[in-house]
């Protein structure tokens, strides 16, 4: 990568920072106004359901490894998995999280470990967070049981996917239970789409911490995105017209 | 305050700290790769020892996993819970491919090459049929326009992919249609969504670099 590539991704990166920073400063005390995304409306639907009627979440992280640069949408999953835990502690039971990398397992169970110090429950299960596989059709093979035999009323898959989570939402369809599915994999949000009942295109893998409330940053971020977005289109229209005239 | 909390959270804060630090750390020698006299600088190689340590670590997780996978059948075994005769079949396969490991090593790989492989490609059989009634399914589920599209795109680019009996190739389907939606707007739709794809991935990145989304440390 030459030095230009590289100081341009640093100037990328720190102007992020900054702006993330300076926005959560601002809107501190503001209330954010998001757009409608139905899927995450209905998550905290289903989640208030799990905690009423006593069963169990499951949350899904995929088979990225964190050594690689897959696992952004893996930290995401386990952000999301650190507030629902959260939402759920009142519940009579932990939820369950399945993966397909060992790394995410344990990074699984430490964020159950630290929500259950707080609930009410019987002592930590450290069985409730679990690598499934190692392959991606043995993982999402070894979580399908999970969905299906343990009392599961709400499935979050969220991470690193390939086709074979076709295999997951067509489990969860037959147990008639709810399903929120994303990817930062094309082919997996194409599946997605076809197969499961709340999908999230794109980039709304990375906005759920906002709607489900889990702090300051999270909102902020969400505007940096939108920021960086025109500045990309903005790059790219400009780029095309001066190619157009031939000056690039 | 007591003596374990306050334990407890002096692990939390110097976890936190290590990690915001490596992740820094390995950041800034990912940007800064040379001094100005063309050397190696001192981040890159901070950054490569890290990277390192990383890959031993998951290494060892892997052996984690496989015992917490270990426990989590063996739990299902003893509490003769549902399916508890496939969690011996996987205890017992488990400790046979180990076994196998142990005492000839240059014939593990048949296990992978002989079961594994099998196995997963029929699965992957398995998903053609899935995936056909998971579409048919899509329009009861969700009868919007969007739907509609995806639908008709996949059944165009079938039709322009898959040769048909006797017909061979259908000319416009497969010459004109096909490579239109594939190079021109499936191509345009896909960098769209890789684009913002990797601008969430930065921002999820910068917040664990915050220490906002902190996946370590046991402590809220």
């Amino acid at each position: 990568m030459s030095t230009w590539l590289r100081l341009a991704g640093f100037g990328m990166v720190f102007l992020s920072a900054v702006l993330m920073l300076l926005l959560q400063l601002l809107r501190r005390k503001k209330i954010s106004v998001f757009r409608d995304i139905p899927a995450l409306t209905r998550l905290r639907q289903a989640v208030g359901l799990v905690v009423e009627d006593g069963s169990r979440l499951h949350v899904s992280l995929g088979h990225g490894a964190l050594t690689t640069p897959q696992s952004a949408s893996a930290l995401a999953g386990l952000a999301l998995l650190r507030r629902l835990a959260d939402l759920t502690s009142a519940g009579d039971q932990p939820p369950i999280v399945t993966s397909g990398d060992a790394t995410l397992a344990i990074l699984s169970q430490d964020t159950l470990q630290a929500v259950e110090k707080f609930s009410e429950r019987a002592a930590f299960d450290p069985t409730a967070g679990r690598l499934t596989g190692l392959t991606p059709f043995s993982y999402a093979v070894g979580a399908i049981p999970a969905i299906r035999d343990e009392n599961v009323s709400a499935n979050i898959l969220m991470g690193t996917f390939g086709v074979e989570v076709a295999l997951l939402t067509d489990a969860i369809e037959r147990e008639n239970t709810f399903v929120l599915a994303g990817s930062d994999n094309l082919t997996a949000q194409a599946v997605i789409y076809a197969s499961a009942q709340e999908p999230l295109i794109g980039e709304e893998i990375f906005a759920t911490g906002a709607y489900v409330e889990s702090g300051p940053l999270h909102h902020a971020s969400l505007t940096v995105q939108d920021i960086l977005r025109w500045l990309i289109i903005a790059v790219i229209l400009i780029g095309g017209l001066l190619t157009l005239v031939e000056v690039l | 305050m007591n003596r374990t909390s306050f334990l407890s959270r002096v692990i939390a804060i110097a976890s936190t700290a290590v990690a915001i630090a490596s992740g820094v750390l390995v950041l800034g020698g990912y940007f800064f790769t040379q001094k100005a006299d063309g050397q190696v600088s001192l981040l890159a190689e901070i950054r490569l020892t890290l990277l390192s340590w990383a890959i031993i670590l998951a290494g060892f997780a892997i052996f984690i996993g496989i015992i917490n996978l270990f426990q989590v059948h063996f739990k299902k075994i003893r509490q003769k819970q549902k399916g508890s005769f496939y969690s011996l079949l996987l205890i017992i396969s488990l400790v046979a491919t180990f076994l196998l490991g142990l005492v000839t090593p240059n014939q593990v790989q048949k296990v992978f090459t002989t079961v594994q492989l099998p196995v997963e490609a029929s699965l992957m059989a398995l998903l053609t049929v899935t995936l056909t009634y998971a579409s048919i399914r899509l329009l009861r589920r969700r009868l919007n326009l969007l739907s509609v599209i995806f639908l008709v795109t996949a059944l165009l680019i079938l039709l322009g992919t898959a040769p048909l009996p006797f017909l061979g190739d259908l000319p416009v389907f497969s010459d004109w249609l096909r490579p239109f939606i594939v190079r021109v707007m499936a191509a345009a739709g896909a960098r769209g969504i890789l684009l913002g794809v990797a601008l969430g991935t930065l921002t999820t990145g910068l917040r664990i670099l915050f220490g906002a989304d902190r996946p370590y440390g046991g402590n809220k």
